[in-house]
């Protein structure tokens, strides 16, 4: 089984981790640009970060072979506070970048006037670029802020293939697929979407136009969610071309639409060891 | 190997047609308005490829070398547009910035870059930032600990381009202490140091001997 997982934040991960994740089956990652728990309080915090997603961490996924892609984004959350605004300035460098596959994460927290502003501006970078846009729905009142991102979206000019929505449920996947966006599911341990709920959306909606996730950060996550989702979707009587078609073709196909997935495609029943998996350390 | 020119090479034959009209645009555009360099540097490699031409630059290097020296700045105002591709650029940007410090008219502007990469954990970094731009403007105490850090890094020495013209007593001496602690640690001394402290025989004390002579 080959596994793409296109929302996971490696740089809170270990290297357990990624050990973990190639022997279930991960291949592939985007690790989109995120608020970090601790709230940065300048840009230059940010560029720092940018470049870690550049540099330091596909080095180290590469170790255990892993393909790191990211998206780059100033984030809805510090999209409110002025001492990170100046990043929308800079963004114009890293979105040209060969391994940014999108601009994300993107959208609404706490839906004020600052995330609106931040939202429609890095949708305008989306459509200069040509890139796909990863755009997070809030966690609070999901439903209305679903909607009026659909509006922004609409709004924006970019092409609605170009778009996916995650962290959607029950109540908000409807509306994204209708809208022509492609529709992300977070599956979380507790929270968010369970893998057997997620089971259910994919038998009443298809599977068209779905991405799966493990959204893994540094809370209360795990990194084999869509392992786990894989083989819910086994057990529930999906075959194996559907998984591979949600868990690998369909992240493929929506990234792809950069023009800079620069991936070596794995056999879907490839080998699950891999050789020389440890971080180098410089010895200076 | 070969040290590498002070000039890049060519990358015309190795780019089609559509490649060859991108870098003719680019570096047009560069050459009336700097600052698109900005976008442009960072796309080079989508649009030219990354094959290698040589033992020392590839392709996507080759293009970033031919936007640079279209840059029509000079002094500290070409210094600022590096730097800030450096500051802002991926590992592949950071190491075209790094090959073409010598071709650029940057005096000792450009040291802060050689700096940074020489404090990482980027191999290929370090390799790029020891280029002749270094052996020209490095300070020698500087360059004896980037020698010493390559040891460390196991960064074959003879990729450091100038070592022969820039080994000193001082580096020799820091080799043989290093070639020391490793013997005494029970531990294998690399074969690449050996020329360097040879050059300088009055560095090897007895306890080191027998690591130098000829035979080992």
């Amino acid at each position: 089984m080959r596994i793409f997982d296109p929302h996971i934040h490696m740089t809170s991960r270990t290297t357990d981790d990624y050990e973990a994740m190639y022997a279930a089956g991960v291949r592939a990652v985007v690790e989109p640009a995120f608020w970090l728990g601790q709230p940065r309080t300048s840009p230059e915090s940010f560029y720092d970060y940018f470049d870690g997603l550049l540099g330091w961490e596909p080095y180290r996924a590469a170790q255990f072979g892993i393909q790191h892609f990211c998206t780059i984004a100033l984030n809805p959350k510090e999209a409110n506070d002025p001492r990170c605004i100046p990043v929308l300035d800079e963004l114009d460098r890293y979105l040209a970048k060969d391994r940014v596959v999108a601009v994300g994460e993107i959208g609404y927290d706490s839906m004020t006037p600052e995330e609106d502003e931040a939202l429609a501006r890095q949708l305008q970078l989306a459509v200069e670029h040509g890139l796909p846009a990863l755009v997070h729905t809030p966690h609070r009142d999901k439903a209305a802020g679903t909607k009026r991102t659909l509006d922004v979206v609409r709004e924006s000019g970019i092409a609605p293939e170009l778009v996916v929505l995650d962290h959607l449920n029950e109540l908000t996947v409807g509306m994204v697929l209708d809208s022509g966006c492609w529709a992300g599911f977070s599956i979380y341990p507790r929270t968010k979407m369970s893998e057997d709920r997620m089971v259910e959306i994919l038998k009443g909606h298809g599977t068209e136009r779905v991405l799966v996730n493990s959204a893994a950060d540094w809370g209360r996550s795990d990194p084999l969610k869509t392992r786990r989702t894989a083989d819910a979707m086994l057990a529930a009587g999906f075959d194996d071309d559907t998984v591979d078609q949600v868990l690998w073709r369909s992240p493929v196909a929506f990234y792809g639409q950069s023009g800079r997935l620069e991936l070596d495609e794995p056999k879907p029943d490839e080998e699950t060891t891999f050789e020389g998996n440890s971080i180098r350390r410089g010895g200076a | 190997m070969v040290p590498p020119s002070l000039t890049a090479p060519d990358p015309h034959p190795a780019l089609d047609d559509p490649a060859r009209t991108w870098l003719a645009e680019a570096t047009a555009r560069i050459a009336s308005d700097p600052g698109a360099i900005r976008r442009l540097f960072p796309a080079a490699r989508r649009h030219c490829g990354r094959a290698r031409l040589d033992a020392h630059w590839t392709v996507d290097e080759a293009a970033r070398a031919a936007l640079l020296t279209a840059l029509p700045l000079r002094g500290r105002a070409l210094a600022d547009e590096v730097t800030g591709l450096y500051r802002h650029g991926d590992p592949a940007e950071q190491r075209a910035v790094l090959s073409a410090l010598p071709l650029l008219d940057l005096g000792d502007l450009a040291l802060p870059l050689v700096r940074e990469a020489l404090r990482g954990n980027d191999n290929s970094l370090i390799e790029a930032a020891l280029g002749p731009y270094a052996t020209d403007h490095l300070p020698d105490d500087e360059f004896r600990q980037a020698v010493l850090k390559c040891v460390f890094c196991e960064i074959p020495l003879g990729h450091v381009h100038g070592l022969t013209a820039r080994a000193d007593h001082e580096l020799a001496r820091m080799l043989a202490d290093f070639a020391h602690e490793r013997l005494a640690a029970g531990r294998d001394v690399p074969d690449d140091i050996r020329p360097v402290v040879r050059a300088f025989p009055g560095v090897i004390g007895e306890e080191v001997q027998h690591a130098f002579t000829e035979e080992s």
